[in-house]
């Protein structure tokens, strides 16, 4: 009996140890961007150029500009192939092909971000060159399975007294999805759409080779861009003390940005489900 | 027949929806037509070589796979224990006020941009691995996985990268599983007079084992995947080796580091059959996972 009791205090023990094991890490991650980056916060940073290498000062912002163009080009394509790719799992997805769809998107889901950048290679930058475009189908990549798992639980969570009142007033089938059902889900459809945001603004591996990265401003798609986590990886691994500053100072923007979108989210779903 | 608006929508997600599997099918098709100098060149030896010299045209894979395997399995093998023991810490132990904050701790960690971990991982937890791991293993230096000495980037440093990447994804699987063994058994169990860990050993456990089955094989997806946090932090010098203290490569990091440099076509293409290695396990171990869990969701 004791020693059955040993073990179960044991694997309590264990349990809760694993927990802080596990969790301390992330703390210590958080407080050490901050600690670190705070010194490169300044308005500088936002809105300047970065300075040639190994000259102090210059800021970030034409990573900013470029995470943002990235960010916006991946959901303009992304969204739309998701969002309809989840309403057929949704509402005509019974049988043998919608069955490969779904296995298929899930598998998609879990390709190594590198693989994705890869791919836009083969696709893009081979005949057309680096650009923020070649970027954002290598992100898409990412995004898409993303977006059709979120749109397809979302409509699948609303109950069907809503699609039977509907076609029960004679309104056409499309009119029903489209408005009733995709209404009701909405707000699911937003919070999913906005994890996948969290989730790109920090792939620095599929921009490597596609993006590529550019000290100057972008003007235009077909040009290369710089992105935050781009950036940060770039700064890492350069020898300047000076880079290693503005690398852990974009960290915790890009931290903020991804820890606020998450935490959003999941106050404002648990707020819904109650 | 009557045009429908019914039938254009419902033809409309159709094509979405069949995208996908159009999609899949040209990233195999462009990752396999780009690779084909390589595949050409080297046949199985592009697999099976363990030379990898851009300087002499020479290209073989098993460095890299060894490398990713290598890594993979043993943050696998460590990160599985404590998955399950936080699982079962957020679902039996925590006090239930907690539970949903310190869910919340975990999922956070999953949200942490790779390139981040990446940063971390050069500037304080390579340190560490260094001046504290370092002497302490010194004195298991017997063990071959011990042998040797270290700058802080290698293997062991890109390991425990991964146990804190892959953690999170499997104990969200596992914590669900757990959620939904029937109440009715634990209780017959703990009726009995058993202890909490005998009904975990034999409730809860055997009854969620496909469940963690699933959990075990997506998570090694992900480890096997994983590119810019072990890039940063693995050393990237090709071993084939025991030691976990040597540095190493894996299949993802050598694509991240070297696809800039490659200038010659057989160079590129040869990154490129990496790639495709990398695409086809990790998307075989990722439709096992998704399979199994499907299986269990019907």
């Amino acid at each position: 009996m004791i020693i059955r009791k040993i073990k179960d205090k044991l694997f309590t023990l264990f349990a809760i140890a694993s927990f802080i094991i596990v969790s301390l890490p992330l703390f210590h991650i958080i407080l050490t961007i901050i600690v670190n980056g705070i010194g490169a916060i300044n308005l500088e940073f936002f809105i300047a150029l970065p300075n040639p290498p190994g000259v102090p000062g210059g800021g970030i912002v034409n990573a900013i500009e470029g995470s943002i163009i990235l960010v916006c080009l991946t959901m303009l394509i992304s969204f739309p192939i998701g969002f309809f790719g989840g309403i057929y799992l949704a509402e005509y997805g019974k049988g043998p092909l919608a069955e490969t769809v779904r296995n298929l998107t899930n598998s998609l889901s879990g390709i190594p971000s590198i693989v994705a950048g890869i791919f836009s290679y083969t696709l893009i930058v081979i005949y057309f060159g680096f650009s923020a475009l070649a970027g954002a189908i290598a992100l898409s990549l990412l995004a898409i399975p993303y977006i059709v798992r979120t749109t397809e639980e979302a409509l699948k969570a609303v109950p069907n007294d809503i699609r039977e009142a509907g076609l029960a007033l004679g309104l056409p089938r499309w009119k029903v999805t489209l408005y009733l059902v995709v209404g009701a889900a909405k707000p699911r459809i937003l919070a999913g759409t906005l994890l996948a945001v969290a989730r790109i603004i920090g792939e620095a591996a599929p921009l490597l080779f596609t993006a590529f990265g550019n000290p100057f401003y972008t003007y235009s798609i077909f040009e290369p861009t710089d992105a935050l986590p781009l950036l940060i990886f770039n700064y890492a691994l350069s020898p300047y003390p000076d880079w290693h500053l503005k690398a852990w100072g974009a960290a915790l923007v890009l931290i903020i940005i991804v820890l606020s979108i998450n935490l959003t989210v999941k106050y404002y779903v648990q707020r819904e489900g109650k | 027949m009557r045009f429908s608006f019914d039938k254009l929508f419902k033809l409309i997600t159709l094509i979405f929806g069949v995208f996908i599997i159009v999609l899949v099918i040209i990233i195999f098709y462009q990752l396999f037509i780009n690779s084909l100098t390589a595949l050409r060149a080297f046949g199985i030896n592009f697999f099976l070589g363990k030379v990898w010299s851009p300087v002499k045209g020479i290209f073989g894979a098993l460095p890299f796979i060894y490398g990713t395997l290598l890594t993979a399995t043993i943050a696998l093998l460590i990160a599985f224990p404590l998955s399950i023991g936080i699982a079962i810490f957020l679902t039996e132990i925590a006090p239930r006020v907690l539970r949903e904050f310190l869910t919340t701790i975990v999922e956070l960690i999953a949200a942490i941009p790779s390139v981040v971990i990446g940063l971390w991982g050069i500037f304080v937890l390579a340190p560490f691995v260094r001046d504290y791991l370092q002497p302490f293993l010194a004195y298991f230096s017997f063990i071959p996985f011990f042998t040797g000495r270290t700058f802080g980037l290698c293997y062991l440093t890109a390991i425990l990268v991964l146990i804190f990447m892959i953690t999170p994804i499997m104990t969200s699987i596992f914590r669900e599983a757990f959620r939904n063994v029937p109440a009715d058994l634990k209780e017959a169990l703990y009726a009995l007079g058993a202890t909490r860990y005998e009904v975990i050993r034999h409730v809860s456990i055997p009854y969620t084992r496909t469940a963690l089955a699933a959990g075990i094989i997506l998570a090694y997806g992900r480890a096997l995947g994983e590119t810019l946090a072990v890039t940063m932090v693995i050393g990237n010098m090709p071993a084939i080796t025991l030691s976990l203290l040597s540095p190493g490569y894996t299949l993802a990091a050598v694509i991240a580091n070297e696809f800039l440099e490659a200038t010659d076509r057989l160079y590129i293409s040869s990154l490129i059959g990496l790639g495709l290695i990398l695409f086809i396990i990790s998307f075989v171990v990722n439709l096992i996972g998704t399979l199994i869990l499907r299986r269990l969701s019907r």
